[in-house]
């Protein structure tokens, strides 16, 4: 397959882009895609039913209540992302205190993860290294992931501020920002992360399997 | 040589009335049958209150993690379903697989809320009692892992079926349609993703079309005719039939609604496909269709030449199994299968069919198709198009037994 013919996920304009994915399936199958050009396998074998009279058990909620709970950053536009900063250097101090016991010095790999750094330029060699520089399409993916998930003894004790600062710090030692990069909800989504353009949607089938039944191969 | 057929025939007989392949069946003349101390012994009597377990002779039928290679820590890590010890096509509850980001929690129901909201016309919050109050469904299908067969594409690294396919389970689920729910909240005409996101210490999150959560998404509360199990979700999780296991999202506590997918950690840089020159395929959601001979499978002997009844699972994200084949001589030739119903949708399918052993060697395929036209195709197929480098995704290649002489049986994946 020619990488003309492959469909790339572009930043902006991600629903246009995968809109003109739908409706086309080189399978001849039944196989169904959605507006958004996501493949949905088999549909409707189990519609809902109409219900006589619907019970409405939701308790009405503001999104205020909900506002702890609301940490999903939109990640190629960076929407969510909330305010605070932070520095390469204080991001240095954050990780050495929360993240390098399980991910080591200059997040080259510790006791428990391998390395945070490099990788960029080995997309084309086996095996690939992956690292937040080489692999993520986004740069504020790192906010969205460290916020919600990390550190893994004490995930979501970290302030807006340390976050910034510990993406900072990783994307400082992946060659991304320079050492005085201070990142925000404004500069961090600008920061142009390598692998941005390498995202395929779905296209399979691929495979074009045939049913043979005597003397195949 | 009628002494020899009659044989077959009990051998035959003894394979039917236990259910498996590998029923002793001896060869000397049995010994005369002496009553057993069950009948002579009263039994233990019924408890006031129990949880009934296995048996103490089934006690090696149990979950494992992975045995290719050791992880540093067991949080973020997974445990696989002994496929090789289920009959049928459903799996136990003690025995589903496991995939976890940061460890099983324990969630209290009575303080646990799902909020949906972003998008919609009014928030709402629900409670556990709220969600057990709607009408429900209860659906069978498969639950797959995208990394079932992570470690064997080339070469074979696993020894047993539970290591190569066991991220892989059959399960009856119970729970609210999600668009019982996201109707009442009122969907934005915008909103066309949503966003699932789990109360655990990963907080782990995918974004799912719109079109898929309002088709056939449940909001599950029970598996199995019973709660879920802490490690499987509970109280409540997502089920998106058909499509890779990480998106159904355990011990949910969140839906938003909104316009655009959020292309988190868990579908940019995981979750996705290697592909030729450098580039990834994402949102693969659908698992395609499947099958794996689980008996006779790796790591088992076939004590002599005779019969053998070789079965197996099939299933398909993508709608019903039409078919399977089965060889025994690497894929050279192939003859149906028979499927045992019930066969659902997006649900695992047994298979069986019947094998005269020789005593020589063999190699043993199974091949499904499912009721779009797809054929499971060969790793070889898939190597066409795909780059298989590191921790690739959504393995559905045929997978190939191969049985020597003295009847021992191994993974031969990308040899045959």
């Amino acid at each position: 397959m020619s990488s003309a013919r492959l469909k790339v996920l572009w930043l902006v304009g991600v629903s246009i882009a995968l809109a003109a994915c739908a409706g086309i399936d080189g399978s001849g199958g039944m196989t169904t895609k959605s507006s958004t050009g996501i493949p949905l396998g088999a549909t409707g074998p189990h519609p809902v039913q109409p219900l006589a009279d619907k019970p409405r058990f939701g308790k009405p909620i503001s999104e205020a209540d909900v506002a702890a709970w609301n940490i999903d950053i939109r990640t190629p536009d960076g929407a969510g992302l909330p305010p605070g900063r932070g520095s390469v250097a204080q991001g240095r101090e954050v990780y050495a205190q929360r993240c390098a016991a399980c991910h080591g010095a200059d997040a080259k790999g510790g006791p428990v993860y391998g390395t945070m750094v490099g990788g960029i330029g080995s997309m084309n060699s086996s095996p690939r290294v992956l690292t937040p520089g080489s692999m993520y399409p986004y740069a504020p993916i790192l906010f969205d992931y460290i916020r919600r998930s990390m550190p893994m003894d004490r995930p979501q004790t970290m302030t807006n501020e340390e976050v910034y600062a510990v993406s900072a710090y990783l994307l400082n030692l992946n060659g991304l920002v320079p050492a005085d990069a201070v990142l925000d909800a404004q500069s961090l989504p600008k920061v142009q992360m390598p692998n941005r353009n390498a995202f395929l949607i779905d296209d399979r089938p691929d495979t074009q399997a045939t049913r043979c039944m005597t003397n195949c191969k | 040589m009628s002494s020899n057929s009659s044989r077959r025939n009990f051998i035959r007989k003894t394979a039917a009335l236990t259910g498996g392949a590998f029923a002793a069946s001896g060869s000397a003349r049995p010994a005369p049958l002496a009553v057993p101390p069950s009948n002579q012994e009263a039994g233990r009597i019924i408890e006031e209150t129990a949880y009934g377990m296995p048996s103490k002779f089934e006690a090696h039928v149990k979950r494992r993690r992975t045995d290719v290679f050791k992880n540093r820590q067991n949080l973020s890590d997974w445990s696989m379903t002994p496929l090789q010890h289920q009959p049928g096509i459903i799996t136990p509850n003690g025995l589903i697989f496991e995939r976890h980001h940061a460890g099983t929690p324990d969630i209290d129901p009575r303080t646990h809320k799902l909020v949906i909201h972003g998008l919609v016309k009014q928030p709402l919050e629900f409670s556990m009692d709220d969600l057990t109050r709607y009408p429900s469904v209860s659906r069978f299908h498969f639950h797959e892992c995208s990394g079932n067969g992570l470690t064997d594409w080339l070469k074979p690294a696993s020894m047993t079926v539970q290591q190569t396919h066991g991220l892989l389970s059959g399960v009856l689920w119970t729970g609210v349609p999600a668009s019982t729910l996201l109707e009442e909240a009122g969907i934005d005409p915008r909103g066309k993703w949503a966003l699932l996101e789990g109360a655990d210490a990963s907080a782990h999150t995918r974004s799912v079309p719109m079109e898929k959560m309002l088709d056939d998404t449940i909001i599950a509360y029970a598996m199995n005719g019973e709660a879920l199990r802490p490690e499987n979700g509970y109280p409540v999780r997502a089920v998106l039939p058909g499509w890779e296991g990480n998106i159904s999202v355990k011990w949910l506590r969140r839906i938003k609604v909104g316009e655009q997918p959020w292309h988190f950690r868990s579908e940019t840089a995981r979750y996705t496909d290697p592909m030729p020159e450098g580039k990834w395929r994402q949102f693969s959601m659908v698992m395609e269709c499947k099958s794996v001979i689980t008996n006779p499978s790796g790591g088992m002997a076939l004590k002599r030449p005779g019969f053998y009844e070789i079965t197996g699972l099939a299933w398909s994200g993508a709608g019903k199994v039409r078919a399977v084949d089965v060889s025994v001589d690497g894929g050279r030739n192939w003859r149906e299968a028979k499927l045992e119903e019930p066969i659902m949708d997006k649900c695992l399918t047994r298979f069986k069919v019947g094998w005269n052993w020789d005593g020589k060697p063999a190699v043993l395929m199974s091949r499904a198709l499912d009721s779009t036209g797809y054929v499971q195709p060969s790793v070889q197929e898939i190597q066409k198009k795909r780059a298989i480098v590191g921790f690739v995704q959504h393995h559905n290649a045929i997978q190939p037994w191969a049985v020597n002489a003295n009847g021992e049986v191994r993974n031969v994946i990308g040899q045959a």
